[in-house]
């Protein structure tokens, strides 16, 4: 057990959690998996975004465990029509909301208008689309819960997978590692289309979170937050880990917490000094096959990327962990 | 919305595009039927933060009267409560049959 | 008044988007649909239509901005073309499933491979079973005049469908005709503004594309079923009130010169006018040949069409698409299975004409009812006819 290690990770004293909005707008009652990370991210997501809103859901876990008929865990007005296109049908809300309001046919406040997808739903099959709607700049946040697969279906790689990872379509095997490609880097992409506010999120850094949900809405046209979901089912580790596997995967530098604002990147969280990659990695059953070499090889790439992002941000480098063949046990 | 069970409902019953009018209707459900295990917490040791509360992806932890939290019928049992409990209160009990 | 004005049938169709006060359009270019997109981002652009206009990046994009759009109360309307009606294909059937009565112009054209921007119905008809109201055109003016009352049709609310206007590429969409536009305040007395029965409004939320578990899918599509089936009664509605006003009246199968014809040719979209000249010059020559026109297409008028062969011996059906490896072209295959019960029904042939943007001159017809005259004494050599095929 961390002492007080929960709220002084996020520079919030621990009873800010007391502060924190009690309206539930995403409900119980939704058929996530036990301990599923990105449920409690859309959870505080949704707090964030607050009552006047309307969500569009790509096909993906979040969708499915939420709106079987006859219920639904959503408070907001709602609509899913497929996997690909949510930031289209985002794109048509906003537009939609636009002349509504002209012909003033809007009787409240205009609504944010918020899409919402898996890393398939967003890396993958939903790019085009969402590069689309970037593009044009409609005034929308798009959130992708990113658990680095499609779990929905059964565990099966994207683009956003990381290296080594064991999925059933990347087993390892005799001539396999598991995934041999990087993730995907959909952050940067976000940001080579000029958009006002991109930035990364966890659940388990949830005040980080929520502030940058906060600020995304409250930015004028497209924003994209990337966040990481950790799922205990696709990364065979245990329910009780997953806010704890958030912030390993931030301590480690593997999902470092940023935000780009017209362009200009700056750090949210910085840890003072890098936990070894290992730490994350051991709890997890998806890299349990990889060997030293290929342990070593993600400490290495890690730490490269997480230079090059402290460069971008112009941020001081913390106190990195010592490379050796044989990394360190779980430092907890 | 029909209360009916679902393989009761008739197609006339349904709303158009199968448009569901009552938001949050999933509160019906009592994923707690799934749980194996439960928090429990020590209230001699609990200092009344609401960490748990917020680390629960269910929002299956409600707050008490007198400040204190306790679960709900939609815990599911996952124990992230009792990792991220900032003062170690809450065990992990199994659930009797 | 009404006044008569001549110009390109894509032009005119745009203008009757603008009558209709759309409020929301999603398009991607495609050729023959160009004209139609590009109007109507004229008319957004100038002022002259008070609308959003989304340049997507896809069909497939613009039929999904369209869901969007349409599910949060903007009337919306699209169009687009073979390839692009392939591409939208998984998300036409989910806009007709969340009953959201878009509006979309498919200038009918050819589907690759190999590639052709030319005329024919294999998009269309490939689209079939998408569960929308599907409607063919034949001339300028029904082009106008049924793009105007599809958003009648579509935004009622016990339709709520999403309704196609098909119009035949190029043949039709790029030619000038004269017609008669009515005025303004005619089609916002027809049309008044669209009120949704559900959308997407913080203060009265709900949700929308729920997913079905299998108890329950069947009556979602039941619904879906009886809607578009009960679509009938209101679409017949809807074009006798616009009949009353402007005199122009329509009907699901259109008859011309049927009256003791022996032998029907049936046609959909513009090559009707081409048959009407040839069907003139048959009788002429003494044939007892009349001709139907298809023009309701979903829901599929079977009532008038029974009705419509009544007393004919031979029904010659021209499709302008194949079914490849499949029993019949598709608008034989559903003209045949509605007369399969019928005690007196006609003998049927079949004929493909007109595909990719094959020139279909009044011969095309004169040539097909004779040959169908000499097989209906020796038998049809072959299930059907890909008519004017070389080899």
């Amino acid at each position: 057990m961390e002492k007080f290690g929960y709220a002084q990770s996020q520079k919030f004293d621990t009873y800010a959690s007391r502060l924190m909005p009690r309206e539930e707008y995403f409900t119980s009652g939704h058929r996530s998996c036990q301990g599923c990370g990105e449920a409690l991210a859309v959870r505080w997501v949704c707090k964030a975004i607050g009552k006047d809103a309307i969500i569009a859901h790509a096909t993906g876990c979040m969708e499915i465990v939420s709106s079987g008929w006859p219920q639904t865990a959503w408070m907001h007005p709602w609509l899913h029509v497929a996997f690909e296109n949510t930031s289209a049908v985002a794109s048509g809300i906003e537009s939609a909301l636009k002349i509504l309001e002209r012909k003033g046919k809007l009787t409240g406040p205009k609504p944010k208008v918020v899409a919402m997808g898996g890393d398939g739903g967003t890396t993958d099959i939903g790019l085009q689309s969402l590069s689309g709607a970037m593009e044009r700049g409609h005034n929308f946040t798009y959130v992708c819960w990113d658990n680095e697969a499609y779990m929905n279906t059964g565990i099966q790689r994207s683009s956003s997978t990381p290296y080594g990872a064991m999925t059933t379509t990347s087993p390892p095997g005799k001539m396999s590692i598991g995934q041999h490609t990087q993730k995907k880097n959909m952050v940067a992409i976000a940001v080579a289309h000029g958009i006002p506010y991109v930035a990364t999120a966890s659940p388990s850094y949830m005040f980080d979170l929520y502030f940058k949900v906060r600020k995304a809405l409250e930015t004028p046209g497209p924003a994209y937050i990337h966040v990481l979901s950790v799922c205990p089912t696709g990364w065979r580790s245990a329910t009780e880990l997953s806010v704890r596997l958030g912030r390993y995967a931030v301590e480690t530098g593997v999902f470092p917490l940023f935000e780009v604002e017209n362009g200009k990147y700056r750090m949210t969280v910085e840890p003072p000094k890098l936990r070894p990659v290992q730490d994350y990695l051991k709890p997890q059953g998806r890299f349990r096959h990889l060997r030293d070499k290929e342990r070593a090889h993600i400490q290495k790439y890690t730490l490269a990327q997480y230079q090059l992002l402290l460069d971008k941000c112009g941020a001081a480098y913390p106190e990195f962990p010592v490379l050796t063949e044989e990394t360190e046990e779980e430092t907890e | 919305m029909s209360s009916k069970p679902m393989d009761q409902v008739t197609w006339q019953e349904i709303e158009v595009g199968a448009v569901l009018t009552e938001p949050g209707s999933a509160r019906a459900y009592n994923t707690g039927d799934w749980r194996s295990q439960h928090p429990v917490w020590t209230k001699s040791r609990c200092i009344r933060c609401g960490v748990c509360w917020t680390v629960c992806p269910e929002a299956g932890i409600s707050e008490e009267p007198g400040g204190y939290f306790d679960m709900n019928m939609y815990c599911k049992g996952c124990g992230i409560c009792a990792k991220e409990c900032v003062t170690g209160c809450i065990s992990m009990v199994p659930e009797e049959e | 008044m009404a006044h008569r004005v001549g110009m390109e049938v894509s032009i005119a169709v745009s203008h009757a988007v603008q009558m209709s006060r759309a409020e929301a359009i999603a398009a991607y270019p495609i050729t023959p649909q160009t004209h139609i997109v590009e109007h109507l981002s004229s008319m957004v652009a100038n002022g002259e239509l008070d609308a959003e206009f989304v340049n997507v990046e896809s069909e497939h994009s613009a039929i999904s901005t369209c869901i969007g759009m349409s599910a949060t109360g903007a009337r919306t309307y699209t169009a687009t073309s073979s390839q692009g009606l392939a591409l939208m294909n998984e998300i036409l059937f989910i806009a007709s499933a969340l009953r959201l009565p878009i509006v979309m112009t498919v200038a009918n054209r050819a589907l690759s491979g190999p590639l052709s921007i030319w005329n024919d119905h294999g998009d269309i008809m490939a689209a079939r079973d998408i569960g929308w109201i599907q409607i063919f055109v034949e001339n300028g003016q029904e082009s106008f005049d049924h793009s105007v009352m599809a958003f009648k049709i579509a935004e009622n609310h016990k339709v709520l469908l999403p309704t196609i206007i098909n119009l035949d590429g190029f043949i039709l969409s790029h030619v000038v005709e004269a017609m008669e536009f009515p005025e303004q305040e005619l089609v916002d007395k027809f049309l008044p503004p669209y009120h949704p029965r559900f959308s997407l409004d913080p203060k009265n939320p709900v949700t929308m594309g729920a997913f079905a578990m299998p108890e329950v899918y069947t009556e979602v599509k039941m619904g879906h079923q009886m809607a578009l089936t009960g679509s009938y009664d209101h679409i017949l509605s809807v074009w006798k009130e616009w009949g009353d006003l402007t005199g122009r009246h329509y009907k699901p199968v259109e008859k011309y010169k049927t009256d003791g014809a022996k032998i029907l040719l049936l046609t959909m979209g513009c090559l009707s006018e081409v048959a009407e000249v040839a069907v003139d010059e048959m009788r002429d020559a003494g044939l007892e040949v009349g001709l139907l026109k298809l023009r309701m297409w979903r829901p599929f008028p079977f009532a008038d069409l029974r009705k419509a062969v009544e007393g004919a011996e031979l029904l010659i059906v021209c499709d302008r698409a194949l079914s490849l490896g499949g029993a019949a072209p598709p608008v034989l295959a559903e003209v045949r299975s509605a007369f399969y019960e019928m005690p007196n029904r006609p003998r049927t042939a079949s004929f493909v004409i007109g595909l990719g943007g094959r020139d279909i001159p009044p011969g095309v017809f004169k040539d097909i009812v004779a040959q169908a005259q000499a097989e209906a004494q020796t038998g049809p050599t072959e299930e059907y006819h890909i008519f004017g095929v070389r080899g």
